[in-house]
């Protein structure tokens, strides 16, 4: 099966000459549906420059973005856009809601963006709320909302429309430990109904919730974690201590 | 009372059943708990607190635990050691113990992703070793800023062996 995402050899220079910056040098990168990738890095590794590229928000220097198999450097701008609005959503660490509008309107936004009736945009933005029970909180603006909540409500809107790639930059970075455990339970929850997640982030908590965690160091992935033992390994360890 | 025990523990903690039954004669001789003969259930013996044993509990949950640090951390000394190793990149050595402690850290919170968020005993025990690592973690990250401008030393035969941890040997105590 086609991952949802795949990098190959992607660089990204920033500037010329003497001020030029290398942010990513030859990645390569796979995520399948079903899977959640955390990658970590230190500050100025280039996470956020991948992440940017992975959604199509910035071009690579060099290298080969593909969405789903989709070159993103082989289809218009505009194909670009509505593969942007359809296919991936972004989980941002301040949430990026929209404050004049109401939850279920900052949650049925992209899906009126890409032409979707008022009706059938609403019936979709219920339901991805309903699955991060914050259906309630429909009618709240942003800020009578609690931050988990607000984070809760920008999750929906990243998932809603049944989009296959979801991108998080730093998404608990905001919360306090509990509630940003409570939004990795729903990010995990939703890649493992057939989405394929990259978040990228500094904490090791935050990524232990990966199935998988790759390091990023001067703009190269160096390492990976291998397959997940099981839980019963731990208790083994118990025993001979 | 193993059973409950572990199940409270999310059975990250096993219990030794002989411990159990010293620790409960040790208890009894002191004077803190007492044979229940009003309660027993067949062959099985039923203990109750005493008043004393009471007052006990509510000080020792009260009393600090050890926090002074063991005098030699063993994943401190391997980086001081390293640097003092000519040809090893300490990076890359940084990188193999982040990696290892990372995949302990993921058993724990699966651990906690396949219980429910109701299981609070589970999650504060599964909490206290992620913590625990996340902060052993932190070290690493800090330590490779730290020594971000230092160059490694020529390479020598003996090192260039692929540097592997020792399984579990580093983020145990």
């Amino acid at each position: 099966m086609t991952p949802a995402l795949e990098l190959h050899e992607v660089s990204k220079v920033y500037g010329s000459g003497p001020s030029e910056v290398q942010a990513l040098d030859e990645v390569d990168l796979a995520v399948e549906r079903d899977e959640l990738v955390a990658v970590k890095g230190p500050s100025g590794s280039g996470k956020s420059t991948l992440l940017t590229i992975a959604g199509s928000l910035e071009q690579p220097t060099s290298g080969q973005v593909l969405v789903d198999g989709v070159d993103l450097a082989a289809v218009s701008r505009s194909d670009r856009a509505r593969m942007r609005r359809r296919s991936i959503g972004y989980v941002f660490q301040d949430f990026n809601l929209l404050p004049g509008l109401k939850a279920l309107e900052n949650v049925t936004l992209p899906l009126e963006l890409d032409g979707m009736s008022a009706r059938k945009a609403r019936n979709a933005a219920l339901e991805a709320m309903g699955e991060l029970d914050v259906a309630d909180h429909r009618d709240r603006f942003p800020d009578e909302l609690s931050g988990g909540e607000r984070q809760r409500v920008a999750i929906a809107r990243a998932i809603v429309g049944k989009r296959g790639l979801l991108l998080a930059d730093e998404p608990t970075g905001a919360l306090d430990s509990v509630n940003g455990e409570a939004v990795m339970r729903l990010l995990r929850a939703a890649t493992h109904r057939g989405v394929a997640g990259v978040v990228v982030t500094h904490e090791a908590q935050l990524a232990s919730w990966a199935d998988r965690v790759v390091f990023l160091r001067d703009g190269r992935i160096v390492d990976q974690t291998s397959a997940l033992a099981g839980p019963e390994s731990l208790l083994a360890a118990g025993e001979r201590s | 009372m193993q059973n409950e025990f572990e199940s409270r523990t999310g059975e990250v903690w096993p219990l030794n059943v002989g411990q159990v039954y010293t620790t409960l004669q040790r208890l009894e001789r002191d004077g803190l708990v007492e044979t229940d003969t009003e309660n027993a259930e067949g062959s099985q013996k039923r203990y109750r607190m005493t008043p004393a044993g009471a007052r006990e509990l509510a000080a020792w949950l009260r009393t600090p635990p050890e926090l002074v640090p063991p005098p030699r951390d063993e994943l401190v000394i391997k980086v001081l050691v390293a640097l003092e190793v000519p040809g090893t990149d300490v990076h890359e050595l940084l990188q193999a113990h982040r990696r290892h402690v990372i995949e302990v850290m993921q058993r724990y919170t699966r651990i906690k992703a396949d219980s429910g968020e109701d299981d609070v005993a589970l999650a504060l025990v599964a909490d206290a070793e992620l913590f625990r690592l996340e902060g052993i973690v932190r070290w690493l990250d800090a330590a490779d800023v730290r020594l971000r401008g230092l160059q490694p030393a020529a390479p020598s035969p003996a090192t260039e062996t692929p540097f592997e941890p020792t399984r579990a040997k580093e983020v145990s105590q």
